[in-house]
């Protein structure tokens, strides 16, 4: 019954806002439209998590491949695509954005922006999606632009130069719309960039204000670089934040310093690198800021998605943030405030052993990175990294794409800056590959360095199950409201979950990485699942 | 386990170095010098030889170079070249060019070979003969699948770990030539080479050389085979015979192509 009066729920918002606008209260109130998904993380709160529920752990057996997209691009697949009222946007890497019909997967327009030659994004030419306001759709390039496009035509309406791309300066990440505001940060870290958060006007490409990741002199945390280090200490932004309308801050996962390995250049604890920061949405003001991992020689980018969840805590009801760290612990942050609430280990972690009274981690002297090596839990790649986690508020579990007992040996070697060149400051080694591959490799045993969805109770940092895989996994994760978890992996399999239970329900063979976080949305009172693997976009919904 | 086997490499390596005529050394991490061979292999070894004592008056495997002693100038010759003589400018960073130091300097700690020359058509003869080689192994297009391929192993392999790998096979096995055993669910047991493996399944070529599929909720259990199959030949040749035989697998450098 419960299914049934969802669907119909579905069926009359799909009739209500057929052709209407992406207004900001729809996308502040996406919960109520879940045949939509239309942010990166599909609503404000991040929590990846569909009220549909069409699709059950009773039925899932019966999902079927609907149609494929196959970009014309060989680059990994990383976008969330967006559905607004049947029309599915994505973008093909670098940056095209594509207009398909979300259930026939049929091309309404391409668009085609040629980035400059001088991008050099670190990391593939990769995009991870777009983000819309009205009848306008916005995409970061590669080469440092942000761009508004008509989402019925695919005309370019504005495009502005953000930051110099042969200096390093790139944007991968989907953008977020907060009122009449787009906000974007740049990646570039590896390249001695000074990272920035900005707003920019929906309407004209006006930059609104900017937030720099590195305080310049006379700012508050300006004191926690030595020298100038601060002009080229990294701290990039490429993975998009959440928002709280009621509190009217917007969160974001802030990269590591630069060089990365290499923390001699730049003494203190170089803020705001590998931290959260929570910004006033209007103005850009910082209103608080946790550090994850101070002066950071690990490569731990705070590249995560910030979860937003209205819990109970140890008694009392709190706004808190959920965040499975690069670094390896959990975190429970009270999202109001900032203030630390706890960070348990999710995974084996060697750098630090705990936290002060104040949240500070205690990072033992001999598990800092130096000319002969030392070896250091999690690994280079992270206990987590960019991959989307889920909170399912049914299950009241936080699900986590993890590296499971994966090391790194950190040495440090000399580097010297040259604008735009790598600026990493040491060699890294590991026994697990950190590229994306297309075969599992067999140079690992079956216990190191593997991949798995990893349950944990946020409020306690105890584990409820794994889902463990052979290899490692880039894949976001996805669940619904009838408690099913899909997600994948580099063996090239898109799986569902029983979210309670973590039971293999439901898999297809998509021949591809799954390097991208699964979707859901309705047509018609049909639900799909999408997921980009590979080079191409799949969707898969139930059999009729 | 490999990581195990990797570390006390490592670790040999460096008692090893440290034996060695004092020089400013690196200490170089796990999975450094397996890099560094890939490099040399991939720049230096067309000129230098694998053994690395082709160009006249240097034998980078042992210690012997015209124009550096320390680290840093290896590095820089690696990079830079040596204007007006053969030795161009490579381009690589300045840890792969460590990487590739280290791992000459690791070639300098290991012990010499024999100093028999051995007789490749002897050798030859041993291979497809006497030692029974192709049972196992194969070379172009005669022998057996189930062992790893030797058609070039003379590209890749130095002589004294060919006769290391004679002498003390389970010394050192390669990951990608560890087999792999499945016992399946109604007690069938299956050995062979892996191909692929995943979370959901298992793919081998089995010692009837069959490529075989194995869907991992089919199997009581599936796990690497840690012990090498392959006997030792330190009492089933004799010194001259070994020599021989590494003689001839040194210089088995993959098909080459055809002319009309």
């Amino acid at each position: 019954m419960k299914t049934r009066a969802t669907l119909v729920a579905v069926l009359l918002a799909a009739t209500a806002t057929v052709a209407a606008q992406v207004s900001y209260d729809r996308l502040r109130q996406a919960d109520r439209e879940p045949q939509n998904w239309l942010t990166y993380s599909g609503s404000y709160a991040s929590q990846r998590h569909s009220p549909l529920t069409q699709i059950t752990p009773a039925n899932v057996k019966n999902l079927e491949m609907q149609w494929v997209f196959q970009a014309r691009s060989l680059e990994k697949f990383q976008a969330t695509p967006l559905v607004v009222d049947g029309i599915l946007y994505t973008v093909q890497a670098p940056n095209d954005i594509m207009a398909l019909d979300a259930a026939t997967g049929r091309v309404f327009w391409s668009y085609s922006y040629r980035p400059s030659a001088a991008a050099r994004p670190c990391c593939g030419r990769v995009n991870r999606g777009l983000a819309i306001l009205d009848g306008t759709l916005f995409m970061g390039t590669i080469d440092g632009h942000l761009i508004a496009v008509d989402a019925k035509t695919g005309k370019p309406i504005w495009d502005v130069a953000l930051a110099k791309p042969e200096s390093g300066y790139a944007l991968t990440l989907a953008p977020l719309v907060v009122k009449d505001r787009v906000i974007v940060g740049t990646a570039g870290g590896e390249f001695g960039i000074r990272g920035f958060l900005a707003a920019y006007d929906a309407k004209t490409g006006k930059e609104v204000w900017r937030f720099y990741t590195i305080p310049g002199p006379g700012e508050a945390g300006h004191e926690t670089w030595g020298g100038d280090s601060w002009t080229r200490g990294g701290g990039p932004v490429w993975l998009t934040g959440s928002y709280d309308a009621g509190l009217n801050l917007t969160y974001w996962g802030i990269g590591n310093p630069g060089p990365d390995y290499n923390g001699d250049l730049r003494p203190g604890d170089n803020l705001y690198t590998s931290s959260v920061v929570a910004l006033d949405a209007d103005t850009g003001t910082l209103k608080w800021h946790y550090q994850f991992t101070p002066h950071d020689e690990f490569d731990y980018d705070s590249a995560q998605i910030p979860v937003l969840a209205d819990a109970r805590w140890q008694g009392r009801a709190r706004k808190l943030m959920f965040w499975a760290n690069r670094n390896g612990f959990f975190y429970v942050l009270d999202r109001t405030t900032g203030e630390f609430l706890s960070g348990k280990p999710f995974v084996k972690v060697t750098w630090a052993t705990g936290f002060d009274e104040r949240g500070r981690p205690i990072q033992p002297a001999d598990k800092k990175p130096n000319a002969e090596g030392v070896l250091i839990f999690p690994g280079n790649q992270g206990g987590t990294n960019w991959y989307s986690p889920s909170y399912s508020p049914r299950t009241g579990l936080f699900y986590i794409p993890t590296w499971l007992n994966y090391d790194t040996v950190y040495a440090k070697r000399p580097v010297e800056f040259v604008e735009g060149q790598s600026f990493g400051g040491g060699n890294p080694r590991t026994t697990v590959p950190a590229g994306i591959q297309t075969v599992t490799n067999n140079y690992q045993t079956e216990d190191e360095g593997h991949g798995a969805i990893r349950a944990i109770d946020p409020l306690t940092g105890e584990k409820r199950w794994d889902f463990k895989m052979a290899d490692v996994t880039d894949a976001g994760v996805l669940t619904t409201a009838s408690d099913l978890l899909f997600s994948g992996g580099r063996e090239g399999y898109f799986f569902a979950l029983d979210a309670r239970s973590g039971a293999l329900l439901w898999k297809a063979t998509v021949g591809g990485v799954v390097a991208s976080g699964p979707m859901t949305y309705a047509v018609g009172g049909r639900q799909y699942v999408a997921v980009a693997a590979g080079n191409s976009l799949f969707t898969f919904a139930l059999r009729q | 386990m490999w990581r195990a086997a990797w570390w006390i490499s490592g670790i040999a390596i460096a008692l090893l170095s440290s034996a060695a005529p004092a020089r400013a050394q690196r200490f170089h991490v796990p999975g450094e010098l397996e890099q560094g061979e890939i490099l040399y292999q991939a720049n230096c070894a067309t000129c230098h030889g694998l053994e690395g004592d082709e160009v006249r008056g240097t034998d980078l495997a042992h210690g012997q170079f015209r124009r550096a002693s320390t680290d840093e100038d290896l590095i820089g010759i690696i990079r830079n070249g040596i204007p007006g003589t053969a030795m161009p400018a490579n381009n690589v960073s300045p840890v792969q060019a460590a990487a590739i130091v280290g791992y000459l300097r690791s070639l300098a700690a290991t012990e010499a070979l024999a100093s028999l020359p051995g007789d490749a058509a002897r050798g030859q003869a041993l291979v497809e003969g006497k030692g029974a080689c192709l049972s196992c192994h194969r070379i172009a297009v005669t022998g057996s699948r189930v062992g790893p391929d030797l058609t070039e192993v003379g590209r890749f392999r130095r002589r004294i770990e060919l006769e290391r790998a004679l002498v003390d096979p389970g010394a050192v096995v390669r990951p990608e030539h560890r087999r792999y055993r499945v016992v399946t669910r109604d007690g069938a047991t299956v050995v062979g080479r892996l191909l692929n493996h995943d979370t959901l399944a298992v793919l081998l070529m089995d010692d009837k050389e069959q490529l075989r599929s194995f869907a991992k909720a089919d199997l009581r259990s599936y796990a690497f085979v840690l012990e090498s199959p392959m006997p030792s030949y330190r009492d089933r040749l004799s010194a001259e015979e070994l020599a021989d035989v590494v003689r001839y697998l040194a210089s088995l450098k993959g098909i080459q192509p055809q002319t009309p």
